[in-house]
């Protein structure tokens, strides 16, 4: 057959090889991702609005309500917030990866991507990773404004990094909510509208803006497990800022071993999920 | 050799409300370095059959190899050798046209430093060079086509697939898209394109298929098409409807045929192999005769022709799916008019 050219036995043979595959896989990755990159300063309204819009929490929370929600136990409310709004900031990594998926499955370049012999994972990965360092620069300029607002951490440099190290890989884990979502729906309209209707709820109804004393009785034990809050309160521990968590139980006292297990749980579920319905788009 | 063949392929579009069955039982070959003209109205099948055909889509039944590859089962394989530009162009609209053709280069799986160097040879024959740097939203359409295409060619593909070139294009364009087809074609590529021209599948391809659908209706070269159309005609407006008679008498001397009359419209047809030449003869007659025109030209056979005489109705839209159950990701067709 003289369909087999240079090029097609070269591909082949490292297709064959597990270290092959795993190389393009990088490779391919690293592609997609510095394409995704490459994008964000070319359409800089999408990260200044998500900034803004963090902003805006901060002053509504921090200048506006902060001074009516007591902590019990005392300790400055906008080191308390702070935490809670870098938490809230990086659960909406789901949104910006939702959107960014549709976007490019309606312009077409998922169908060139689909149509090159490059790695099948690599459109995905490439997409969360790449959403995992934009999310990571927008933290950076959220915990500069939380510095001039009165956040500080009270612990050391460790701490910090580790904090930092969990927001990310949380951001990871809701990229890949955000891949199954993206794939899932029509247009970045809904993508959006998705993003805001199911992640709003959660974020207020955890520890976010208000200890989870003041909630009833009944909303307690859903808000102290919220993969949001327990995020929250692992920072709180770990930078020193006030974490005036209630009563006994896991969330109070395992914040950052929860944090982990959920990182592992959405991982679980949506990795799976989102690489299925990559695949079924050829249906 | 068949570079590509199709057997009995069947595609079902599933929505909770509907089903459409876009492909039918449709087969197809087409041998190594020829073009194969897929040509049909809105709706037909022919950008279900090229993404089954460049691995897209999965087919619900029947059979298909690319290259001796076949389309399900090595699909990775098969995507080494080909190239795809689809309906609408598939360029990221926040990179600039070079990064665009160096990312698919690397995606392409081409060696180290190659990508750069086939990018800047794309740019340059498809005349981008300018614009090379520049983000391609600020891209005209058929400079986004051009780039489109040449993303489908930084492989050096054997084989590729063209889903409606021109549509969108202005008449220069066109051209322009033409002279680049017919340069891959001397090359040795291997072309499937699609088309709702008939000139254009005329100007381009060895063979035509003719989709309507979901099915192959038609199959042959353009010349076995038209002959069976009855290929160009003379069409001729008289000013006064008291010439008709004499025109009409006139004509049928000049052309190869009984001419036919519409008289409300004072308008004669003639077919008339032969095309500008024959027309300047009937020019000087008509002339001699006195006889005052309107208007005249030449008229070749469209598609609608093509339909009228293989299936007795003209091509009609196929889209079975109405407004709200269509997905918004089924990429919209194109609403330009059928060439005049
Ligand atoms: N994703 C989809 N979901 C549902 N129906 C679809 C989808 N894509 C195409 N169809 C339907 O399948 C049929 C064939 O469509 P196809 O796009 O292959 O036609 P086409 O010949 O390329 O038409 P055009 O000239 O308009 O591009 C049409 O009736 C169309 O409405
Ligand atoms: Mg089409």
């Amino acid at each position: 057959m003289t369909a087999i050219d240079a090029t097609v036995s070269r591909d082949s043979a490292r297709g064959g090889s597990p270290a092959g595959g795993v190389r393009q896989a990088l490779s391919d990755g690293l592609v997609v991702m510095t394409r995704n990159l490459k994008r964000v300063p070319r359409i800089p309204e999408l990260a200044i609005f998500a900034i803004l819009q963090s902003i805006m929490f901060v002053l509504l929370f921090a200048f506006v309500f902060g001074g009516a929600i007591p902590l019990p136990g005392g300790g400055s409310y906008r080191e308390y917030l702070m935490p809670g709004i870098f938490a809230q900031t990086i659960g909406f990594a789901a949104a910006t990866t939702a959107i960014g998926m549709t976007d490019d499955i309606n312009k077409g370049i998922i169908d060139r991507f689909r149509s090159l012999p490059m790695a099948r994972s690599a459109v995905l990965t490439g997409r969360t990773f790449a959403d995992v360092v934009y999310n990571g620069g927008i933290l950076i300029v959220l915990m500069l404004t939380g510095l001039v607002v009165g956040w500080t951490v009270n612990t050391g440099i460790v701490e910090l990094l580790a904090g930092v190290g969990l927001l990310l890989l949380f951001a990871f884990a809701m990229s890949w909510i955000g891949v199954w979502i993206g794939l899932s729906v029509p247009t970045v309209e809904v993508a959006q509208q998705i993003g805001f209707t199911v992640l709003f709820p959660i974020t207020f109804l955890s520890n976010v803006f208000v200890p989870t004393q003041t909630l009833p009785e009944l909303l307690r034990p859903i808000a102290e497990w919220n993969p949001i809050s327990v995020l929250t309160a692992s920072l709180r521990e770990l930078w020193g800022n006030p974490n005036p968590f209630a009563g006994q139980g896991l969330p109070a006292e395992q914040p950052i071993l929860l944090t982990l297990i959920w990182v592992a749980i959405i991982l679980a579920v949506f990795a799976p999920l989102g690489v299925r319905r990559y695949r079924s788009m050829s249906r | 050799m068949d570079a590509i063949t199709a057997e009995g392929l069947v595609k079902i579009y599933k929505s909770r409300k509907s089903e459409v069955r876009a492909l039918d039982g449709l087969d197809l070959t087409v041998e190594e370095g020829t073009v194969l003209g897929l040509l049909g109205p809105n709706g037909a099948g022919k950008t279900t059959t090229v993404r089954i055909l460049a691995t897209l889509l999965r087919p619900d039944a029947g059979r298909a190899t690319v290259a001796g590859f076949d389309v399900v089962r090595q699909a990775q394989e098969l995507r080494s050798v080909i190239g795809l530009s689809g309906q609408s162009a598939a360029v990221d609209e926040n990179l600039t046209g070079r990064e665009n053709l160096v990312m698919f280069g690397r995606l392409y799986q081409l060696p180290r430093g190659e990508p750069r160097r086939r990018a800047d040879e794309l740019l340059e024959q498809f005349g981008l060079g300018d614009a090379a740097d520049r983000l391609v939203k600020t891209y005209s359409g058929g400079m986004r086509r051009r780039l489109d295409l040449g993303s489908a060619l930084i492989g050096r593909p054997r084989l590729l697939f063209l889903d409606e070139p021109t549509t969108g294009l202005d008449p220069r364009s066109r051209l322009g898209m033409w002279e680049v087809i017919r340069d891959l074609v001397r090359e040795g590529t291997t072309l499937l394109l699609t088309t709702q021209y008939l000139e254009e599948a005329d100007e381009l391809a060895n063979t035509i298929a003719v989709v309507d659908a979901g099915k192959i209706i038609a199959r042959g070269t353009a010349d076995q098409l038209k002959s069976q159309v009855g290929g160009e005609r003379i069409e001729v407006v008289v000013h006064d409807r008291a010439d008709l008679a004499r025109a009409a008498e006139t004509l049928s001397r000049a052309g190869d045929g009984a001419s036919t009359t519409e008289e409300h419209m004072r308008r004669i047809t003639v077919p008339a192999v032969g095309g500008a030449q024959r027309l300047m003869q009937v020019l000087r007659d008509l002339d001699d005769e006195g006889i005052r025109i309107d208007d005249i030209g030449l008229r070749r056979p469209t598609l609608d022709d093509v339909f009228l005489a293989i299936t007795g109705h003209a091509a009609q839209a196929n889209d079975a799916s109405t407004a709200d159950d269509t997905p918004a990701r089924t990429r919209a067709g194109s609403e330009e008019e059928r060439a005049a």
